[in-house]
């Protein structure tokens, strides 16, 4: 089909998903409202992912796979927290910015 | 085809992660951060970690993202916020600089230690090519029940003091004026 073939090399892959982990810190940077900034962390956790499985492929080492296993556990166990403390604050305070967070007040 | 299918879930990467940090909606950056899910399950799929796929789909596009929906709806902040104030003067200028450096860092990362990925260990299985279509739950499970066991027992407390807390947290306390 093609004259060459071109095969995309492990560091196509990691190129990628540091592009990924960059829009999700400059996401956390930008945005104010704190459930975005969290699906923002999902972002960059995905690109740590996407480096362990495809260092792990690479180097043809199934422990890469074994480690994004436990970093989904983990990822889902932030999130609970994560959530569970916004829910909290938010039903003692109206509208959902960060910036009205600074202080520890209640 | 690895090209193929590596362009195309580039791209439902990279479209979904911008979605999520410039759509002004959060319900919208939700459904965006679905996107960028199914992009690395995807490519998970394509590097033989056919097991992680399926976690990444069902735990972060079926579970996560659905709790993130939920949240969304249950705070009511479910409308456009406006992203043309910006709340400190320069911040996102400078933010886009930093985000910039970071890239421009990682890749001259990964492209001088492109060398070091040497083949290392026993080798991954691939149910594709191989005859044994289990294969890659087959080594993974042995790699965690065997190597990683004692971390995956405390992964089960993890999960345990995670729900307890969270319904600590998010309990009404009746009887004390709070409701």
């Amino acid at each position: 089909m093609f004259g060459l073939v071109v095969v995309p090399t492990p560091t196509w892959y990691l190129v990628l998903s540091a592009v990924l982990f960059s829009i999700g810190a400059v996401g956390v940077l930008v945005r104010r409202n704190p459930l975005v900034m969290f699906m923002c962390i999902e972002l960059m956790l995905n690109a740590v992912n996407l480096t362990f499985v495809t260092v792990g492929r690479a180097m043809s080492d199934i422990d890469g796979q074994a480690i994004v296993f436990f970093v989904m556990v983990v990822a889902a166990a932030e999130v609970v927290v994560g959530l569970g403390i916004i829910v909290s604050i938010m039903r003692r305070r109206s509208g959902v910015n960060v910036d009205d967070l600074s202080e520890l007040k209640g | 085809m690895e090209l193929f299918v590596f362009v195309c879930s580039s791209i439902m990467v990279l479209v979904g992660a911008l979605g999520v940090i410039f759509r002004k909606h959060p319900v919208h950056a939700a459904l965006s951060l679905v996107l960028t899910l199914f992009g690395v399950a995807v490519q998970f799929v394509s590097q033989s970690a056919e097991f992680l796929a399926a976690v990444q789909v069902i735990v972060y596009a079926g579970a996560i993202v659905i709790l993130f929906l939920f949240v969304i709806m249950l705070l009511g902040v479910d409308r456009a916020e406006d992203l043309q104030i910006e709340p400190l003067t320069g911040q996102r200028w400078i933010a886009g600089v930093v985000g910039l450096g970071m890239v421009g860092l990682l890749t001259a990362a990964v492209v001088s230690g492109s060398d070091a990925l040497r083949l290392r260990g026993a080798g991954i299985a691939d149910p594709v090519t191989g005859e044994n279509a289990d294969a890659n739950i087959q080594q993974l499970a042995n790699s965690i029940f065997s190597d990683y066991v004692f971390a995956f027992e405390i992964t089960s407390v993890l999960l345990v003091v995670a729900v307890v807390g969270t319904v600590l947290l998010a309990r009404r306390r009746t009887g004390k004026g709070m409701a």
